[in-house]
């Protein structure tokens, strides 16, 4: 599907960009228009005919005039994902009532909860098993009756604070996760708000800084404020940075265009480009005083306070079989079968549905799958476009060596993986290097899933650490 | 939740590049293709014989070992035949068939299958044959002998037995042209330099295989042969002469570029491609062999894994 270029519209021709520098290649193409704008058509194409030279993929970028998002109508039943396992004798039962804006509680121990995206009643609560043994509880809610709009926030924020943010807005569109912030043992020094999106194809966040530039300014005052962390920067891509100049008005924000090329936007290559911090291996962005968020996260807790109510609509980027993109907004928990019926997707057996980008993203089993505060794309592939995976070794050609942002001999580590040595895939070839971009997956020519054998390789030694850890803390007992 | 759609679903990312190893076998021997053709011109059926009969033998003993290891059938990845064809690219036109047949065995099984197939070998499975040919059969590479009956309007004389015997004199005859026009005594595919080169060139355009690998064996070749005909020119032929005979150009951009014995990291590509160029002068000056390619091939692939261990720093460390 993709070369190691991309389409770009210039002025009326479609160009195929290299990383090479050829001359390129023109082609003359209709002007694409959907939701009544332009978009920068990528089309993901084959391995070009100059292999020597490295493949260059870049972001979504969006150019042209606002226009309004595919809004989906209210569903009759929300999903929504509570972040721990189920266990009997949940707080809220089935048949309670719930309003719209409500933080439900289930357990009385942690202070997980998910805000209830509509007005109706709880008609199930279940466990959901989602990737990598994640376990949640799935609680569904039936839209019924008129939308009535729950108080409590309402009266909390009069007095905006951090810990009201992260005990009333964990679940808002974006996933404003105030935990970094609120850490007393590592003090954040730079908050950067993220207007490009980590993954390619998708749009959501650049569209947040287009059209809600006002709630993007009111959330970040608001957080300089109640964080008191003096350095603010807002990375956005070069092409929306002309018409992103009313954003972040006050002092000490800082806007940065970032590179268009994946994957530039991964916040620890963010990290050594924007702020010139290499992230030790194994550390993370917040314990180098980083903390990140999307321009959406911010945008909500901006619009939270100013309006006093929790905002409960998700913008997303549907990406169809055909590679045309649609922005989306639906409340979050909708069922993305309600989605693809408003934007005439249809699915057949065999195709793949994947939450997220093409890169980093996961597939999910059924259309049933609700959009989560964290959901920026949705994106669906034809059955004859799914790429399969071989069960064929490495041959050592060095392909993913050669792509890899970070530098890790890639051939070795997935040997190490494959094997199961995880140990000595960590302590010899830098396993917790890994940014995890999936480039040396794209690329594989024994089409080994080497991006799945990283993040299995990453978990099983997470396992072996957390029980390692409870038998100290069994036997200190 | 009744009569669902069943979808796809697996693990990120969600597309690829399209890369296949079939296609860079395909497009190896597409490469390898015009010094063959000159080869097979040259010497006519007996060559088309022998490459003939080197790749089917090559990809039935790899069908055969799938066989008996109860493997998949991997034949179709091309990579058997790849070796076939090099293997009987290096053979001489008058190779026995069962000389073909063992080669091929040496190759497919010791070189490649016992240590686990494709991206197992520590060597380069054709040089392994090569090299375990040379010793056993003496005769099959001496290419004045082999080649006696034929009359071809060029010198019929082996260029590097001839020099290594009589000295610089003995081949003041052979000219460059010759040489790199395919004038010249030698295995069937490895004689045509300019059509090696352009072969090695497309490889290396197309990125099947890396520059860095092909162009610092052929410099350690020329700086190495320089230097040697510097302190002797007349026991020691110049650069220009050991690059265009025996097997250096096929060593250079098909034997010593076999993925899974050589190197990934830029530094270990050009120490690697370095030393086999400078290994392969000193076996074919000092040596008792004329021609040193496949053992310099077989010492650097050895020394690989040792080579590739320098790297960059990753992220973070």
């Amino acid at each position: 599907m993709l070369e190691t270029g991309c389409w770009k519209l210039d002025a009326g021709n479609w160009k195929l960009e290299t990383g090479f520098k050829l001359p390129s290649l023109h082609f003359k193409f209709q002007s694409t228009t959907f939701n009544g704008f332009e978009w920068t058509l990528f089309i993901m194409v084959k391995r070009s005919f100059f292999g020597l030279a490295k493949p260059q993929f870049r972001y979504e970028s969006l150019n042209g005039k606002p226009f309004e998002p595919e809004k989906i109508s209210t569903p009759d039943r929300v999903t929504l994902f509570l972040k721990r396992p189920f266990a009997p004798n949940p707080l809220v039962r089935t048949g309670d009532k719930v309003k719209t804006g409500q933080k439900l509680s289930f357990y009385e121990d942690g202070d997980e909860y998910v805000i209830s995206s509509v007005t109706g009643t709880v008609s199930s609560i279940s466990p959901y098993m989602g990737d990598f043994g994640k376990s949640y509880t799935a609680v569904s809610i039936d839209v019924a009756g008129e939308e009535e709009t729950d108080e409590q926030f309402g009266t909390a924020a009069e007095e905006p604070t951090l810990e009201k943010i992260k005990a009333f807005l964990d679940f808002t569109p974006g996933a404003p996760r105030m935990d970094a912030l609120l850490d007393a043992d590592k003090p954040i020094k730079t908050i950067v708000v993220c207007g490009i999106d980590r993954d390619l194809l998708i749009a959501t966040n650049q569209y947040v800084v287009k059209s809600r530039v006002e709630a993007i300014n009111n959330g970040i005052s608001l957080l300089k404020k109640l964080s008191g962390v003096a350095h603010i920067m807002i990375a956005m891509p070069r092409a929306l940075m002309k018409e992103a100049g009313s954003i972040g008005g006050a002092a000490g924000v800082e806007l940065r265009a970032i590179d268009a090329g994946y994957p530039a936007s991964l916040p620890k290559m963010m990290m050594k480009e924007l702020l010139g911090k290499v992230v030790p291996e194994g550390k993370t962005c917040e314990d180098m005083g980083v903390c990140f968020l999307n321009a959406e996260a911010v945008a909500s807790v901006g619009s939270a306070f100013k309006n006093r109510k929790i905002p409960v609509t998700k913008t997303l980027t549907l990406i169809k079989k055909d590679m045309t993109k649609v922005l989306v907004e639906t409340r979050i928990g909708t069922p993305i079968s309600d989605i693809f019926n408003t934007c005439d997707v249809s699915l057949d057996q065999g195709d793949r549905i994947i939450i997220g980008g093409p890169m980093t993203g996961s597939a999910v089993y059924s259309d049933d799958y609700p959009v989560q505060p964290d959901t920026d794309a949705i994106m669906v592939q034809a059955n004859e476009d799914v790429s399969p995976v071989s069960d064929y070794p490495c041959i050592n050609c060095g392909e993913c060596v050669r792509i890899c942002p970070a530098k890790i001999q890639v051939s070795m580590l997935v040997r190490f993986c494959e094997a199961g040595e995880y140990e000595d895939a960590a302590d010899l070839y830098d396993l917790y290097s890994c940014i995890e971009c999936g480039l040396c997956s794209f690329v594989c020519v024994s089409g080994m899933p080497v991006f799945q054998y990283i993040r299995l390789a990453k978990y099983e030694l997470d396992r072996v650490r957390i029980a390692e850890a409870e038998e100290e803390a069994t036997e200190n007992a | 939740m009744l009569n669902q759609k069943k979808f796809i679903v697996s693990h990120a990312p969600f597309c690829h590049d399209g890369s296949r190893i079939s296609e860079r076998s395909y497009h190896t021997m597409f490469a390898a293709l015009p010094a063959i053709i000159l080869g097979i011109c040259q010497y006519g059926a007996p060559a088309m014989g022998v490459v003939a009969l080197a790749i089917s033998s090559a990809m039935l003993w790899e069908l055969a070992f799938n066989r008996v290891a109860k493997q998949p059938v991997s034949i179709g990845d091309g990579n058997a035949a790849v070796i076939g064809l090099l293997f009987g690219m290096l053979m001489p036109a008058t190779m026995p068939w069962w000389g073909v047949v063992i080669g091929t065995m040496l190759a497919i099984v010791v070189g490649k299958q016992i240590f686990g197939g494709i991206g197992g070998n520590p060597f380069s499975p054709v040089a392994v044959a090569i090299a375990i040919m040379m010793l056993s059969w003496k005769g099959f590479f001496d290419f004045d002998e082999m080649l006696c009956s034929y009359e071809l309007d060029f010198a019929m004389i082996y260029p590097l037995t001839a020099l290594k015997n009589f000295g610089t004199d003995a081949i003041s005859a052979i000219s460059t042209g010759d040489l790199l026009m395919g004038r010249q005594v030698g295995g069937i595919g490895s004689t045509f330099g300019l059509g090696l080169i352009i072969g090695g060139l497309y490889l290396i355009i197309r990125g099947f295989i890396r520059w860095e690998i092909s162009v610092s064996f052929l410099v350690g070749v020329f700086v190495t042969a320089l230097l040697f005909n510097i302190s002797d020119s007349a026991k020691y032929a110049g650069p220009v002469f050991h690059i265009f005979t025996g097997y250096t150009l096929v060593g250079a951009f098909f034997l010593a570029t076999d993925d899974s014995s050589s190197p990934v990291n830029c530094i270990p590509m050009f120490l690697y491609g370095l030393l086999g160029g400078v290994m392969t002068v000193l076996i074919r000056n000092l040596g008792v062999y004329a021609d040193g390619v496949i053992f310099a091939i077989l010492v650097i692939n050895l020394v690989n894994p040792i080579f590739d261990k320098i790297r960059p720093k990753a992220l973070g460390k």
